[in-house]
């Protein structure tokens, strides 16, 4: 990867943990309402995830959709203003923040139904298949929604169709507050996808190279073999499940141990070690990044509700 | 005309759509080499090959699922629900999700999607196969829900249906797939959200669709034969409802019925009536009856089966009771 490319990551990365730092801020301040589920912690797996992908490729996901919405290149200004609840907001508001998505950017959601969303990406990916091209889905979920219907029921189609579905479950440990091992039947979750026959690989999603290097051979082989791939991303949330999580469940100890490996950390340090970047470059990375999420507050802070006729707007096509 | 079975007409309209876009395709299970469970699909998989009738494991979340993803990038999926109980294993796709994709990301997706599901009861199935949920579906703002009573209206509004840019439930009677009809020759579409005269009259309105249609059409021969004139509007679409034949023959006849297969609790017929008596209440000359299924799980034997559905000599003693 060009020098150009890594620093770019590495400002995708902080523009995540900003965006979604202020958000916390915004939430406190009641200025965004319902659900909030934050990406930081885990900034380096869609990161990694996303720069493997070619434009082509679709990219689908659950309802902790902030970072990957950032990764996919909607802008810090609609993300912000979707949070507000803006007409300016991608989904004109009527989405919030479990409910982003961009068709011109190959996005096709945040969707909030655990699971749910998994046999829709078979289907983005069978549309392809149907159309005679090579595009590939990346279908990203927790390690919850490995114990549930949807999931065997997704991965069993993509295999006996040859649909060509990256299938990436960031196993950040938890489904909630219920922890990998009190939920699931196996605690390494690609062992579920040995049950389908599928190809797999587990990566250590705190490190945003190894997860691109990861995710471009993935998708390389799903390309070419048309055949579904499985990649497990071992990360970790440093935040509540969602905003107002008591975190009864895990020990601030296991917090701080997992903090201490933050991927934006890590990240920083690799930039610097192999001299890719100098400390100021980076320092005027984060500067950059800080303005353009002001920028993206106020954006989002002015912008105009939606107008009340937009209640019944979008219900139907025709 | 010609005269067509149902099951010919609904046929006829998977083929001539195929034929005419090449974006339309079956999946569902035993669509393809089975021919179809209700044999709506014989030949299809022989004429299409499997790309375009495709046969799908025992799996409605990943057929219903799949179906929309590829309907959000622009095919035009028909999943067939092998009956409309097995919905209920899916019910997310139909009502969390191809329901409110579009809205919910303010119109960035669009859903040209068919869902086929065989209803009704009558076949002793037995209790959870034989159901009549129509009224469940239609609750939902984001899904449009037809389900026609005739080949004529079965062709046109599938033909419709198919074409169209929203996801659509339509359901099919499993004990009407031999009943015949006139369909015009040639191509003819029949526009979805369009209630219908199916028999005019003066004396009361029956309001119906579907399977209710069969038996209302009977009843109103037989009331005919003592004088009575009923006259029978057809629901067709049930989401979205139109309501004007509706309200133009009630305000006519001033009396009505509501037949449906389904319970009578929190059913169709309870949302006909609340439509009349809140659009057209100074037209009220009786009480608006509603016959239905009775409120108990379908049971196997047929005596009680059909002592459980709504019978013609229901709906006869329903309408004169509102002539009284």
């Amino acid at each position: 990867m060009k020098k150009e490319q890594l620093l770019d990551l590495y400002y995708q990365m902080v523009l995540i943990r900003r965006v979604e730092e202020r958000g916390a801020e915004l939430y406190q301040a009641g200025k965004i309402g319902g659900f909030m589920h934050l990406y930081i912690g885990q900034e380096a797996v869609s990161t990694g995830l996303i720069a493997a992908r070619e434009p082509r490729d679709r990219v689908i996901t659950a309802y902790r959709d902030h970072g990957v919405a950032l990764n996919c290149a909607i802008s810090a200004d609609e993300v912000m203003a979707e949070l507000l609840g803006k007409a300016t907001g991608m989904s004109k508001g009527k989405g919030g923040s479990m409910h982003m998505a961009s068709v011109e950017k190959n996005m096709w959601g945040g969707h909030a139904i655990v699971g749910g969303h998994l046999p829709i990406a078979a289907g983005l990916a069978l549309g392809d298949q149907y159309a005679g091209n090579d595009n590939v889905t990346i279908c990203m979920f927790g390690d919850g929604a490995t114990n549930i219907g949807y999931f065997h029921e997704g991965l069993n189609l993509s295999k006996v169709w040859g649909l060509r579905v990256l299938w990436v479950c960031e196993n950040n440990q938890y489904g909630m507050g219920t922890s990998v091992e009190r939920a699931s039947a196996v605690d390494e979750i690609r062992q579920k996808a040995e049950g389908y026959g599928m190809k797999n690989a587990a990566v250590n999603g705190m490190d945003v190279m190894a997860v691109y290097e990861a995710a471009k051979e993935a998708i390389a082989y799903v390309r070419q073999e048309s055949q579904p791939y499985f990649l497990e991303v071992n990360t970790y949330r440093f935040r509540g499940h969602s905003m107002g999580d008591p975190e009864r469940y895990r020990k601030a100890e296991e917090v701080k141990q997992w903090q201490e490996n933050d991927p934006i950390g890590i990240f920083n340090k690799y930039l610097l070690d192999h001299k890719i970047a100098t400390r100021k470059a980076l320092d005027e990375i984060e500067a950059r990044v800080e303005e353009e999420v002001q920028k993206a507050v106020e954006f989002a802070e002015t912008s105009p509700e939606p107008a009340l006729e937009e209640l019944f707007t979008d219900v139907y096509a025709e | 005309m010609p005269k067509i079975t149902m099951r010919e007409a609904i046929s006829q309209a998977l083929m001539e759509e195929m034929d005419r876009d090449p974006a339309v395709f079956i999946l569902g299970e035993e669509v393809g080499v089975w021919g179809g469970t209700y044999a709506v699909t014989k030949g299809f998989y022989d004429k299409y090959g499997a790309d375009r009738v495709k046969d799908t494991p025992i799996a409605e979340n990943a057929i219903l699922g799949a179906a929309i993803g590829a309907a959000m990038v622009g095919q035009r999926p028909i999943a067939e629900l092998m009956t409309i109980n097995f919905a209920f294993s899916a019910m997310d796709y139909i009502v969390n999700q191809a329901a409110k994709l579009r809205y919910m990301f303010g119109g960035q997706f669009t859903l040209p999607l068919v869902i086929r599901a065989v209803g009704g009861g009558g076949r002793q199935l037995g209790a959870t196969h034989s159901q009549t949920p129509d009224a469940i579906f239609a609750h939902f703002p984001g899904l449009k829900v037809v389900s026609p009573g005739t080949p004529e209206d079965a062709k046109g509004l599938l033909k419709s249906a198919i074409r169209s840019n929203d996801p659509i439930l339509f359901i099919e009677h499993a004990t009407m797939y031999q009943v015949r009809g006139e369909v015009p020759e040639g191509e003819y579409l029949i526009p979805i959200g369009k209630s219908k005269v199916q028999r005019e009259g003066s004396d009361l309105t029956i309001v119906t669709y579907c399977k209710g249609l069969e038996l209302s059409m009977k009843a109103a021969d037989e009331l005919a034969k003592e004088g009575i004139q009923a006259e029978i509007v057809d629901l067709r679409t049930l989401r979205p409802l139109d309501m004007e034949p509706v309200l133009e023959s009630f305000k006519k006849t001033n009396r009505a019925i509501v037949v449906e297969e389904g319970w009578k609790s929190y059913g169709v017929g309870a949302e006909v009536v609340s439509r009349i008596y809140e659009e057209a209440f100074d037209y009220v000359d009786a009480p608006i009856l509603r016959v239905a299924q009775k409120e108990v799980p379908l049971p196997y034997n047929r005596t009680l089966e059909q002592a459980a559905l709504p019978q013609v000599p229901d709906i006869i003693a329903a309408a004169k009771e509102v002539l009284k």
